[in-house]
């Protein structure tokens, strides 16, 4: 049985795998920012997952300084990408 | 060590505030910052050369914890080489703009792009560079988007897909390396790096990551659409400067972070890519039915010289010859920049003056705009790799490696390359110089002509003539 800390970076390489897949596979723009976005939770997981070194040891605060960094630029990106999809659907009414 | 580092991040990023803020002053807000930050980089130069490469900490934090910024001879060829090209792109952008609102929105995004691939060029440590990989990203998005038609639109939201996918592949690599490592700075990862498979791993997500983002054939598919629906100024920006904050990554990675991980495989698979993207980009180009499609073209055969010299570096033994070799590939990339926004620039003042970049309708181009013409010809000049242009030293030096390493089927791509290039620029000249069944009178215009002129003489007879010592200052300022 592998400790919590590998079972939730291999966790996030699954996530991010899964992701990146769907980002190349799907056609839909929706499902794609979708997918990019769960590609990101996945590389996200495996970070955090190197900040835990035991359940009595205090955690590595860069990790959590870097996925709060990388949430920050996500939400910007998947703002920009929903305000071009609204913009992109506008365009297409005149 | 002075401020000059940071300066050179922290000007344009406080005018694309101000210009953001004070949205009607911002020709002015836009052009000053973007000559402050040219400054810097001139007053980094003197640092450069009094001190040698050096580091700052900045806010006093050591690295590993702070951010580190660090500049050598590439880095500052490299921002001398964004400096130039947007002071030249910003003086054209001023006049450019018919609508308030684009232009009002076309400065805050412009200083902000130039700002993130300052501190691309910059940054030392490699989460920075992911978030300046992301800042470049969202900036250049915002910007093709900017001209509002529906085709730009689209071709903007394809683009931050896939620029957003390159970048979450660079991030796994940089998770993978912390989780193994336990530091970001490029020394003390580099200090750590070999074949293990952790190293290997993070080198191939990284790696394909900015592959995607620099449009290396087959991943170019999003560069055309985007460089050739985007605005004039913007279409230069993006071709000339942002494709190359991917390879300038690339090179980065492989010759200081990862020379024992990369293996013979991966360096033959980018040099057969490379090959792909020079055939491939120069045929599409010479297919072009418009001006901008073209020039889109061709920035994506430009990528793939760049990548087949990179591959060949990689694969020279060491000696003067792989020196060489590395000015070559710096002076290409270089030459490139100033030669694709000139034509960028060139073909803006064609489609404003004629309403149109139509190749075939080109009919007496060269009667009405005689300055705008001779830049395209001397770009073009830079694009096919002819002397005197910088280009052509740099392909020469390509060629010269290729045979020495029995790479003989790439001394043909190049070849065929070269006669592509020269086939879409003399298509261009030709129909540029076909007569007007009118006559008609020639337009002449500073703000509008000089800047694209200037950038072509610069590729052809600046970086031709005056780059010698290129060479032993990438050797002595590594």
């Amino acid at each position: 049985m592998p400790d919590a800390a590998t079972l939730y970076g291999l966790l996030g390489i699954v996530l991010a795998g899964l992701g990146a897949h769907a980002a190349i596979v799907q056609r839909d723009s929706i499902r794609r920012l979708l997918a990019i976005n769960v590609m990101g939770v996945g590389v996200f997981l495996v970070l955090i997952a190197t900040a835990y070194f035991g359940p009595n040891q205090d955690p590595d605060p860069i990790p959590h300084a870097l996925v709060l960094t990388g949430i920050v630029v996500a939400v910007a990106a998947t703002a920009l990408a929903l305000a071009l999809l609204r913009a992109f659907e506008r365009s297409d009414d005149e | 060590m002075n401020e000059s580092m940071s300066l050179t991040i922290i000007l344009p990023l406080l005018g694309a505030l101000l210009a953001a803020a004070w949205p009607r002053r911002g020709v002015f807000i836009g052009i000053t910052a973007v000559l402050l930050s040219g400054l810097a980089v001139g007053w980094l130069w003197f640092s450069l050369l009094a001190d040698g490469p050096s580091h700052q900490a900045l806010g006093g934090w050591d690295p590993g914890l702070g951010i580190r910024l660090q500049v050598d001879a590439l880095s500052i060829l490299m921002l001398s080489m964004t400096a130039l090209v947007a002071l030249a792109v910003s003086v054209y952008a001023s006049h450019y703009f018919t609508r308030r609102s684009q232009a009002e929105r076309f400065w805050p995004l412009w200083l902000l792009m130039i700002a993130a691939l300052n501190g691309l060029f910059l940054a030392g440590d490699l989460f920075n560079l992911y978030v300046t990989l992301e800042l470049l990203s969202l900036s250049a998005v915002a910007l093709t988007a900017l001209g509002g038609k529906r085709a730009g639109i689209a071709a903007a939201l394809r683009y931050l897909m896939i620029g957003l996918l390159g970048s979450m592949g660079y991030l796994a690599g940089v998770a993978l390396l912390y989780s193994a490592f336990g530091t970001l700075d490029m020394q003390q990862v580099a200090a750590q790096t070999g074949d293990d498979p952790v190293s290997q791993a993070a080198l191939i997500v990284m790696t394909a990551g900015l592959l995607l983002k620099s449009a290396l054939f087959p991943l170019h598919f999003w560069l055309p659409p985007a460089h050739s629906n985007a605005p004039a100024p913007v279409s230069a920006g993006l071709s000339a400067l942002v494709v190359k904050a991917g390879f300038y990554l690339v090179l980065r990675l492989w010759t200081e972070v990862f020379p024992d991980t990369l293996s013979t495989q991966g360096v033959t698979l980018v040099a057969v890519l490379g090959g792909g993207a020079i055939l491939w980009g120069s045929w599409q180009a010479l297919q072009a039915e418009r001006l901008k499609l073209l020039a889109a073209y061709s920035t994506v055969a430009q990528l793939g010289y760049l990548f087949v010299a990179l591959a060949l570096f990689m694969s020279a033994p060491p000696g003067v010859a792989r020196e060489l070799l590395f000015g070559a590939l710096v002076l290409m990339a270089l030459t490139h920049a100033f030669a694709k926004s000139s034509l960028f620039l060139a073909i803006g003042v064609i489609q404003h003056r004629a309403g149109h970049d139509r190749i075939a309708e080109l009919d007496g181009t060269a009667q009405r705009l005689p300055a705008t013409t001779f830049a395209i010809a001397l770009a073009g000049v830079a694009l096919i790799g002819l002397p005197p242009s910088g280009a052509f030293l740099g392909k020469w030096r390509l060629l010269y490696s290729a045979i020495s390493l029995d790479q003989w089927l790439l001394v043909v791509v190049i070849g065929i390359g070269s006669l592509l290039a020269a086939a879409y620029v003399f298509r261009v000249l030709g129909h540029a110089f076909g007569r007007s069944a009118l006559s008609v009178q020639a337009i002449h215009s500073v703000h509008e002509e000089w800047p694209a002129l200037l950038l072509a003489l610069t590729a052809t007879l600046l970086l031709g003539f005056g780059s010698a010592w290129i060479w032993p200052f990438l050797e002595h300022m590594a």
